[in-house]
C-alpha cells in the first residue's frame, strides 16, 4: 500500500468564531507553533487521524476579508493559494462561521468559494443562535451555499465526529467557484488575467488578478507585479483603464466587492434563518448596556483593575514566596553536595539563583495569563478597548492597546503577548515597545529600599500625603509619561504611517469556558518558559561568572588567614562557653561577607563598574551601584543582592533588610567619608531602574511577539539611553534644588 | 444627507454610502455597511467617541471620524 502524503486541510473564519477551540477540537495536542517568515504572524499547524489517513491542520489567523493590505494579511491568501514556500496547497477548506451572525461571517466565505478548493462549512456557535431565538435550516443553507454544513458546538466537543466524517470523504466533493460578481466585472478581470499573463513569468491565480482589481491601497500590485518598471507601468494603466470603465457602468472599485459579495449573502441566506417574532431581551444587551455606559462601564472597568492587581499581588505573594523557599532550599541542597568550588557556585550561586530569580515571577505571569483569557474568552476584552479608545488615541494608539499596557504594570511579559490582538502591525509593535516603561512588579524591591533608606517618612494635609508614598507614586508616573512621549515620537519618526481603522466586533458576551481559558494560559505560558527558560539560564550563567572569576590567591589571603585564625579559636574556646562561640560565629559570617566583597570587586563584574565608574558619576554613583546596575540584566531586582553583597552584606539580603539599608545610608566613596548615598542619589537609581531594560525575560518575549532580534535591542538600547539621561537629569537637578 | 456620527442614541438609519476608497472605507464595507443596510446606533462610549452600533445582527464599534464616512438617509 503506497503511504501517502497527508491531506492539507486549512481553517479560516472570521475572529471569536471558537476557531482555536475547533482546531484543538480536531488536532488535541498534536499541534505546533512557529513563524511564517519576515512577518509576525504564528504559524500553527496539527495533525489527525482519520480512518487510517493522516491529515495536516493549518490555523489560519482570524480574519473578516481575504483582501490583503500587508505582508501579515498575506500569509492567508498565500496558504490558501498554494504560493506560501514550505506549504503545500490545502486539499480542503474548513471554513468556520459564528451561527448566530451568519450575514458578516458568509463575506469571507464567498470569497474563500472563489478559491476553487473543496470547501466544508461549520457552523459553530449554535446554542446561541438557538439562544438569540434563531432558527437555522440547514439542508436549505447547503443547498443554496452548495457545499456541506456540519452543525457545531465546539466548546462542547458536539458536531466534531460528523466533521470528522465528512472530512475523511473530502474527495467526493467538487469545489465550488461561485463568483458572487456581475458579468461586466468578471470581464473585466479575465481581460486583465490575459494581460497578465502576456507580460510576466510567473502566472498570477485568477484570485490575486481579482484582488489586483480590487485593491485601491497598492498592496497587492506592490506584492505580485515583478519585471521591468516598463512592464508595471503597462500592467498599472491597465488597471486604471480596466476600473475607469467599471465606474462608469457604476460598478466602481473597491465598493462593488461589498455590494456584491453581500448581495450574495442574501441570496444564500433566504429563507434559511427564521428568527422568532419575540426577540428574548438578551442577557447579553443588558449585561452589555451596563458595561459598555459612559459612567458606569468605566468605573467597572476602574473597578476590574483594582480587583485583578489586588488578585495577582495576593494570589501571587505566597506563591511567590513558596517558590523563593524552594529555590533557597534547593541553593542549600546543591551547597551542600557538591564541594566548596567553582562548580558549586556556578549551581548555587549562578544558575539556582540566576534562574531562580525569574522563575519567582512565574506565579504572576500565569496569574495575568489566566486573567487576560478569562477578559478575552468572555468578550470583555473588546469592551474594554472601547472605553479606552479615545484616550489611548491621544498618544497614537488604539483601545486595544489598552489591557496589554495595563497588564506590563504587573510584568510586561503577559502584557507583551497580550498586544497580538492588535491587527496593526506598526500599533503592535509601538505597543510592545513601551509596554516595558509601565513600571512592573519587579521595580518594587528597587523603590521600597530606597524609599525605606532615603525618603523622609514625612506627611502633608494632616497625614494624607506621605513623602514616601508620593514618591512610589512618582515613579509610576515618570514610566507612564515617558512611554506617551515614546509612543508620540515612534509613531511620527520609526513608525509612521496612517491612523489604521479602529472599526472593532464587539462580540456577544459568553461563559467563559474553563477549558479554553486553561488551554491558552497553558499555551502561553509554556512557550514562555521554554523560549525564555534557555536564554534567561545562559544570561545566569554569564553574569554569574564575571562575578566570581578571576580569583586570586593574594585578594583571598588576607580574609582567609583571619578565618584560620578563628577556627583555631573555636577549637580552643571550650564547648560550653556559649557567649565566645556566638562571638566567632559573628565574626566568621563578618568575614566571610567581607571575603566575598574583596572577590567581587576583583571579579570582572567588579573591574567592569569600576572602569565605568566615570560614566556614572555624573549620576550621582559610585563603581559599586554601576555594578550592580549592570549585574541587574537577568532581572531588575537582583540588583538588591548584588548590593548586599558589594557591601559586604553577603547575598541573603532583600529589600525590606535593615542591614543594608544601614549599610547603604553609611556607604562613602572609596577612600573618603563622602556618603555616597543621598536624596538625589537614592531618586536617580530609582528613576534609572524605572526607565531601564534590564530584564532578559522581556527582551526574549520581544523576539518572539516581533520575531527578530531588531527590537527587542532597539528597545534595550533606548531605554538604557533614556535611563542613563533620566537618571543624570534626577541627580544633577536634584544636587541643585538640595542646596537650597 | 446626514451621517452615521450624527445619528442620536437610540435612533436607525439606512446606509446610503461610504465615502472615500481607503483602508477605513474597505474596512467599513467588509463589516457590512455597505448601502440599503440598517443601523442602528447603540451606545458612545466616554468622551463620546467611539460609538457603538448594531449591523447585521451584531455589534460593532468605530471611531466618530469613521462613522462620519458613514452617510446614511435619516428616515
Amino acid at each position: 500500500m503506497p503511504i501517502s502524503s497527508p491531506i492539507a486541510v486549512a481553517l479560516v473564519g472570521n475572529p471569536n468564531t471558537g476557531k482555536s477551540t475547533l482546531f484543538s477540537a480536531l488536532a488535541g495536542i498534536r499541534q505546533r507553533v512557529g513563524n511564517y517568515p519576515g512577518v509576525t504572524v504564528e504559524k500553527k499547524v496539527g495533525s489527525l487521524r482519520i480512518d487510517d489517513r493522516q491529515f495536516t491542520l493549518v490555523d489560519l489567523p482570524g480574519t473578516y476579508s481575504l483582501a490583503p493590505r500587508s505582508p501579515d494579511e498575506m500569509v492567508a491568501v498565500d496558504v490558501l493559494l498554494g504560493r506560501e514556500a514550505g506549504q503545500t496547497r490545502p486539499d480542503v477548506v474548513l471554513c468556520i462561521v459564528d451561527a448566530s451572525n451568519l450575514q458578516r461571517n458568509l463575506y469571507l466565505v464567498s470569497q474563500v468559494l472563489e478559491l476553487g478548493l473543496p470547501t466544508i462549512l461549520t457552523l459553530n456557535m449554535c446554542d446561541v443562535a438557538q439562544r438569540k431565538g434563531m432558527q437555522i435550516d440547514i439542508a436549505r443553507l447547503e443547498r443554496q451555499l452548495g457545499v456541506p454544513v456540519v452543525e457545531m458546538q465546539a466548546n462542547r466537543r458536539l458536531g466534531v465526529d460528523p466533521l470528522r466524517s465528512l472530512l475523511a470523504r473530502f474527495e467526493s466533493y467538487q469545489p465550488v467557484v461561485a463568483s458572487p460578481f456581475p458579468k461586466a466585472f468578471a470581464e473585466e478581470v479575465a481581460q486583465l488575467e490575459m494581460r497578465l499573463r502576456d507580460t510576466h513569468v510567473r502566472p498570477a491565480p485568477r484570485f490575486l488578478v481579482e484582488r489586483l482589481l480590487l485593491d485601491t491601497s497598492g498592496y497587492i500590485q506592490h506584492a505580485l507585479l515583478d519585471g521591468d518598471v516598463a512592464v508595471r507601468r503597462d500592467v498599472q494603466q491597465a488597471i486604471d483603464e480596466a476600473r475607469a470603465r467599471l465606474s462608469k457602468i457604476n460598478l466602481a472599485v473597491p465598493g462593488v466587492e461589498a455590494v456584491a459579495r453581500y448581495e450574495w449573502v442574501g441570496r444564500v441566506l433566504e429563507g434559511v434563518v427564521t428568527e422568532s417574532q419575540q426577540r428574548p431581551a438578551r442577557w447579553s444587551d443588558r449585561l452589555d448596556h451596563m458595561l459598555t455606559h459612559k459612567v458606569w462601564g468605566t468605573l467597572l472597568l476602574l473597578a476590574l483593575m483594582v480587583v485583578i492587581s489586588q488578585s495577582v499581588f495576593s494570589w501571587a505573594t505566597p506563591l511567590m514566596e513558596a517558590t523563593e523557599g524552594l529555590v533557597g532550599r534547593l541553593g542549600d541542597v546543591a551547597a551542600g553536595a557538591l564541594p566548596a568550588g567553582a562548580l558549586q557556585s556556578l549551581m548555587v550561586d549562578g544558575v539556582i539563583a540566576g534562574v531562580g530569580g525569574v522563575l519567582v515571577f512565574l506565579p504572576q505571569i500565569f496569574i495575568l495569563f489566566f486573567f487576560i483569557a478569562v477578559l478575552e474568552d468572555c468578550g470583555y476584552m473588546a469592551r474594554a478597548a472601547y472605553l479606552m479608545d479615545k484616550l489611548m488615541s491621544q498618544i497614537g494608539l488604539s483601545g486595544k492597546s489598552f489591557i496589554p499596557l495595563l497588564s506590563s504594570f504587573a510584568c510586561a511579559v503577559p502584557g507583551i503577548m497580550a498586544a497580538r490582538v492588535i491587527e496593526n502591525r506598526r500599533d503592535r509593535l509601538v505597543t510592545i515597545l513601551i509596554a516595558p516603561l509601565m513600571s512592573c512588579s519587579a521595580r518594587l524591591p528597587v523603590y521600597t529600599l530606597l524609599i525605606a533608606a532615603f525618603i523622609p517618612a514625612r506627611s502633608y494635609l494632616g497625614g494624607w500625603v506621605g513623602l514616601q508614598g508620593m514618591t512610589m507614586v512618582a515613579m509610576y508616573l515618570i514610566g507612564m509619561v515617558v512611554a506617551a512621549g515614546v509612543a508620540l515620537v515612534l509613531k511620527k519618526t520609526l513608525l509612521p504611517g496612517d491612523t489604521p481603522p479602529f472599526v472593532m466586533e464587539l462580540p456577544s458576551y459568553k461563559l467563559p469556558s474553563i477549558k479554553v481559558v486553561a488551554m491558552r494560559v497553558w499555551e502561553r505560558g509554556w512557550a514562555f518558559v521554554r523560549r525564555a527558560g534557555t536564554l534567561i539560564l545562559a544570561v545566569a550563567i554569564i553574569v554569574w561568572a564575571a562575578a566570581y572569576y578571576p580569583r586570586s590567591a593574594e585578594v583571598d589571603a588576607p580574609y582567609e588567614r583571619q578565618l584560620a585564625t578563628l577556627a583555631q579559636a573555636r577549637t580552643k574556646a571550650p564547648s560550653h562557653d556559649t557567649v565566645a562561640l556566638s562571638r566567632i560565629d559573628a565574626k566568621e559570617s563578618q568575614v566571610q561577607n567581607e571575603l566575598a566583597g574583596a572577590r567581587l570587586r576583583n571579579s570582572y563584574l567588579g573591574r567592569a563598574g569600576q572602569a565605568i565608574e566615570p560614566a556614572v558619576r555624573p549620576l550621582g554613583w559610585d563603581w559599586r551601584i554601576g555594578c550592580a546596575a549592570i549585574a541587574s540584566f537577568p532581572a531588575r531586582e537582583v540588583v538588591v543582592g548584588t548590593l548586599g553583597v558589594i557591601y559586604n552584606l553577603g547575598n541573603e539580603q532583600d529589600e525590606k533588610s535593615p542591614g543594608l539599608r544601614v549599610n547603604l545610608q553609611r556607604a562613602t566613596w572609596d577612600n573618603t567619608n563622602r556618603l555616597v548615598f543621598n536624596v538625589p542619589v537614592a531618586l536617580s537609581l530609582m528613576v534609572f531602574f524605572a526607565l531601564c531594560a534590564q530584564c532578559a525575560a522581556t527582551l526574549v518575549v520581544m523576539r518572539r511577539e516581533t520575531n527578530s532580534w531588531r527590537w527587542p535591542l532597539f528597545a534595550f538600547a533606548y531605554m538604557t539611553s533614556l535611563a542613563y539621561v533620566g537618571a543624570l537629569i534626577t541627580y544633577q537637578v536634584g544636587m541643585r534644588l538640595a542646596t537650597f | 444627507m446626514s451621517d452615521l456620527a450624527s445619528i442620536k442614541v437610540g435612533a436607525s438609519a439606512a446606509v446610503a454610502q461610504i465615502e472615500g476608497a481607503d483602508d477605513i472605507a474597505m474596512r467599513l464595507m467588509e463589516m457590512g455597511l455597505t448601502p440599503g443596510v440598517d443601523v442602528q446606533v447603540i451606545s458612545t462610549a466616554p468622551l463620546g467617541d467611539p460609538i457603538e452600533v448594531e449591523v447585521r445582527g451584531y455589534r460593532l464599534s468605530l471611531r466618530r471620524s469613521e462613522a462620519a464616512r458613514v452617510k446614511v438617509e435619516t428616515s
